[in-house]
């Protein structure tokens, strides 16, 4: 799948819990909430605003 | 023939409705304008026009909903009339009125019954008063909500909540308690910033009583310079997924002849009341259980699925919009024959519906007696995820229900489609399924198939 990132809703030192919604994607006028799988906190953000990802890219990292 | 004063025709759209429309302005002897962005350069619809004109970047806001760029490429080609599709500008009234005053036609309904239809609770409030039925709802917007959950009481759950611009079942959902209302309005209220740009004084969102196990039953209909307002038949669009549709068709196996009677004069009505011109859509929600219905909405253009009623009724849509844009009041007689299924072909997985882009390696359609593919690509075409995913629409006629879902599978199963991810294994898991195939369904069906 590739998808537009059109939201960033967390930012790096967050703390983020299961369930949260960590950006939120676009693709064929189709919004997709990429959501936190596991409570942590954000140390890393790979993905911005406007970005085109792929299936598979890296768009942030908890722990 | 008025309908020379119409070429060369704009068509303001992309994919596969600009190629129909292309079709049937050809076939009546007028110059095809197509506009595109640069991702769809290479797609059917731009060589199949007499000429082209590239707006822009791939981005919809750059290229296809860019009306500056419309207007200049129309002016540059020496259009005399507009045809604006479904989607992007097709009931933007700013645009309808541009295009007037360039001194083009519109090949549509006036700005000023698209600007009453638009607004989803401006609509409602003026279908009450022309005694087309309406759900229990709010007839103000809902700006906050605090709001909302007042008029959630009043309602009673569960509840719809919808922003009023919005269409295309974005913004849309259910609630069925107070926590769940959050949720929605949330929801519907990010939508309407989005998708609308409502002002900053609070989002236009409605809440209407939702009726669980309902049918959505649309009335087709044709507004004609003389006044008159025809309703050419119903088309079912109940097969949903996330409040937008995957399969149409017509007749709608549930409702009873007195019924349809009823939803057809309503639509009629519901026409006179904004002096309707043109082809428009009034949809519907029927309760199957008390055989009853309530407005939902009216789409002020050529719907998606026009197909499923040019097959059973024999006439060409798209040819009666472009004589009644250049004042003609054709003698239409609508008597249906047969049953008619489309089943749109979208570039998703066929089991959660994610949209799945790609390059076609594959593309063969299916032939035969009463098959109908309207398609927007062939081999070689990539599908990008700026736009919406219907790849095409498979439709298929037959003199009865049992012959129409025969040529379905048939067909499904010669659809050949390689690279991107498609729903022909959902269209064919459907045509299996005992609620779909008996016709006793609603909008819920293909939650239930994946739940």
């Amino acid at each position: 799948m590739v998808a537009n990132v059109w939201k960033v809703v967390v930012s790096e030192g967050d703390t983020v819990s299961d369930g949260d919604t960590l950006v939120i994607l676009e693709s064929m006028k189709m919004e997709i909430p990429v959501i936190a799988e596991d409570d942590g906190v954000v140390t890393a953000l790979k993905v911005a605003e406007g970005d085109v990802i792929q299936e598979g890219d890296l768009i942030a990292v908890i722990e | 023939m008025l309908t020379e004063t119409l070429g060369p025709v704009l068509i303001a759209n992309r994919g596969e409705i600009a190629r129909r429309i292309i079709r049937t302005v050809k076939r009546m002897g007028l110059r095809a304008v197509a506009v595109h962005s640069e991702a769809d350069a290479d797609l059917p619809f731009v060589r199949e026009a007499d000429e082209a004109v590239l707006l822009g970047p791939a981005s919809p806001a750059q290229s296809y909903l860019d009306t500056a760029k419309v207007l200049e490429a129309a002016r540059a080609t020496g259009a005399k009339s507009v045809h604006p599709g479904y989607g992007f500008l097709s009931e933007n009234v700013a645009f309808a009125r541009a295009v007037m005053d360039a001194g083009m036609i519109w090949i549509g309904p006036s700005p000023e019954a698209i600007d009453k239809m638009g607004d989803k609770i401006n609509a409602r409030n003026l279908m009450e008063a022309a005694g087309v039925p309406v759900a229990a709802g709010t007839r103000e917007p809902v700006t906050d909500l605090s709001l909302a959950l007042k008029a959630a009481e009043q309602i009673g759950y569960p509840v719809m909540v919808k922003t009023a611009g919005g269409g295309g079942g974005i913004g849309m959902s259910v609630a069925h308690d107070d926590e769940g209302l959050a949720k929605a309005y949330e929801q519907a209220a990010r939508a309407a910033s989005r998708f609308s740009g409502d002002a900053l004084d609070g989002p236009a969102v409605l809440l209407e009583r939702y009726i669980e196990r309902a049918r959505h039953v649309e009335v087709q209909i044709l507004g004609l310079p003389d006044g008159r307002v025809l309703a050419l038949g119903e088309r079912d669009c109940s097969v949903q997924r996330r409040h937008q549709k995957v399969v149409e068709e017509s007749p709608s196996p549930g409702i009873t002849p007195e019924l349809r009677e009823r939803m057809l004069a309503a639509a009629v009505r519901a026409g006179e009341a904004v002096g309707y011109l043109g082809a428009g859509t009034v949809e519907c929600l029927v309760d199957a259980d008390k055989q009853d219905f309530v407005f939902l909405e009216m789409n002020t253009r050529l719907q998606v699925e026009h197909p499923v009623t040019e097959l059973v009724t024999g006439l060409d849509l798209v040819e009666l919009q472009l004589r009644v844009a250049a004042g003609e009041s054709p003698e239409v007689a609508a008597e249906p024959r047969g049953h008619a299924i489309e089943f749109r072909v979208y570039a998703e997985d066929p089991k959660r519906f994610f949209p799945g882009p790609g390059v076609i390696k594959v593309w063969d359609e299916p032939t035969g007696d009463g098959v109908r593919v309207d398609s927007g690509y062939h081999a070689g075409n990539t599908v990008t995820p700026f736009y919406d995913p219907l790849m095409a629409k498979l439709c298929v006629h037959g003199s009865d229900r049992a012959e129409a879902l025969e040529k379905g599978r048939k067909a499904v199963a010669e659809f050949a489609v390689e690279g991107p991810k498609n729903n022909l294994p959902f269209c064919a898991e459907l045509l299996e399924n005992t609620e779909f195939v008996t016709g006793d369904y609603d909008t819920g069906l293909v939650a239930r198939m994946r739940s």
